[in-house]
């Protein structure tokens, strides 16, 4: 159907590592956003500052740039630190350089979602989950977080589009993404108008799964929720 | 750092000598993006609510497209895929637009934004109470009086918060224009670690400039909320 010249496989590959790459951004950035939101709740006055400090220096500066930043000075900051330590010299690739900073940029993100969604959970579920005698960790995993989650949902789903996008930007650092195989193809057979609307397309085609496995998500944990009838 | 802005705070302001770069750019992108994706969209925001699915669908599809895909592979399609083609190169006119990379950032700025904005405006213009426009076909509106001074007037001021993040999150996405030899802040920050390899630094500097921007237009779009919002203050 598709005259892909001989690129299908490279093509294929970088789909493949595109997909990985946002799967494990998503997870990474949702881990730090638990933890900043729990963080920013607390009642630590320390742990509210920084992770203030955190939201509004990630949100303030573009996600390129923080991730020409990391990208450049994680490798330089891991041989200073290897070096004290008279370790061997680990190199990171630029998958994993990707996915810490991917985590670490849209974590911030992450934080002021579950932010708002633990405010979100009445306050007499947690109430009568203490007063069951759960511990703090008990309540996080069978009252708050079920419960948050629905209110988290859409910021999340949101959330998620704009990483699978923004992975776009990880092939200027020199990953072999979908772009640089498209961008590839594109160069070897003098057709980059085709080869780039096609890397559009497979990103086209991944918003719309993700928008209907979100769709199911949100049945989910709206489970018990009566909508209004207009 | 100090080495840095000795040797590159003109290039970070405004220009290298010959052109202009570096802050004037970044914002000169952000204006002309912003300005052309906003007139745009008001045109499409209407449209998306007709009850012609003619007239709704293909702008429907326009940001169904645009907001499915990364405006970076927007860019190479417009920079590099649609220069690459021989209808293209063999007209005159759309030769000399396509060749200069500013013409083309701004133009898939300009389309990403629009389309961003459309569906804003769009759920603004929806949102309109039922009420507001009753009593303006009461007072005897045709219908594009009806637009012009209840429903656009209403629907912006509603817009209003949601756009401003998108005008925050336009700014953060003019950094890609660097990737079409349009000299950014981002540009001369590459530019800079490049001659120096002060990797930290130079792109630091870059997100500082970049940070006080983004605070800018936050302070200046919660003044401008607090005027056009004003009745809504309890």
């Amino acid at each position: 159907m598709f005259d892909l010249a001989g690129y299908g496989p490279q093509i294929l590959a970088g789909t493949e590592t595109t997909i990985e790459l946002s799967v494990l951004s998503l997870l990474v950035s949702f881990l730090i956003g638990l933890l900043g939101a729990t963080a920013k709740l607390s009642k630590s006055r320390a742990l509210r500052g920084i992770a203030t400090v955190y939201t509004t220096l990630i949100r303030g500066v573009p996600d390129l740039v923080l991730m020409l930043l990391l990208f450049y000075s994680l490798q330089i900051w891991l041989n200073d630190a290897t070096d004290y330590f008279n370790l061997d010299q680990i190199n990171l690739n630029p998958f994993t350089s990707g996915v810490i900073t991917l985590g670490f940029i849209y974590g911030a993100y992450f934080t002021e979602t579950f932010r708002g969604a633990f405010l979100a959970v009445p306050k007499g579920q947690l109430e009568a989950a203490r007063a069951f005698g759960m511990g703090a960790f008990l309540v996080f995993r069978r009252i708050s977080f079920p419960l948050m989650m629905r209110y988290a949902l859409p910021g999340l789903g949101n959330n998620w589009q704009v990483i699978l996008k923004a992975t776009a930007l990880v092939s200027l650092i020199g990953l072999s993404d979908i772009i640089k195989a498209t961008q590839d193809a594109g160069k070897g057979t003098f057709r980059m108008f085709y080869f780039s609307v096609l890397a559009g397309a497979v990103y086209l085609v991944l918003t719309m799964v993700s928008n209907g496995v979100l769709l199911l998500l949100e049945r989910k944990y709206s489970a018990g929720v009566r909508k209004a009838v207009l | 750092m100090i080495y840095i802005i000795q040797n590159y705070w003109r290039e970070f302001l405004y220009t290298d000598g010959y052109n202009m770069t570096g802050l004037a750019m970044t914002l000169w992108l952000l204006v002309s993006a912003c300005g052309i994706g906003f007139c745009l969209a008001l045109p499409f925001a209407i449209a998306r609510n007709a009850r012609n699915p003619f007239i709704w669908g293909p702008v429907w599809l326009y940001t169904f497209i645009i907001r499915g895909t990364p405006l970076y592979v927007q860019l190479l399609i417009i920079y590099t895929g649609v220069y690459s083609l021989d209808v293209v190169q063999h007209n005159v006119a759309l030769n000399a637009f396509f060749r200069q990379g500013i013409n083309c950032t701004i133009l898939a700025f300009a389309l990403n934004t629009g389309a961003y904005t459309t569906e804003i405006f769009a759920g603004a213009i929806r949102d309109t109470a039922f009420g507001e426009v009753e009593a303006g076909r009461a007072l005897g509106m045709s219908q594009f009086t009806l637009y012009r001074r209840i429903i656009i007037p209403g629907a912006l001021r509603r817009a209003l918060p949601v756009y401003s993040n998108e005008v925050i999150l336009m700014l953060h996405a003019t950094t890609l224009a660097f990737t079409a030899t349009v000299p950014d802040i981002l540009k001369v920050a590459n530019d800079a670690n490049s001659a120096t390899y002060d990797s930290f630094n130079a792109f630091g500097l870059a997100a500082l400039i970049y940070l006080c921007i983004s605070f800018m237009l936050i302070f200046g779009f919660r003044r401008a909320e607090r005027h056009f919002l004003a009745y809504l203050r309890p």
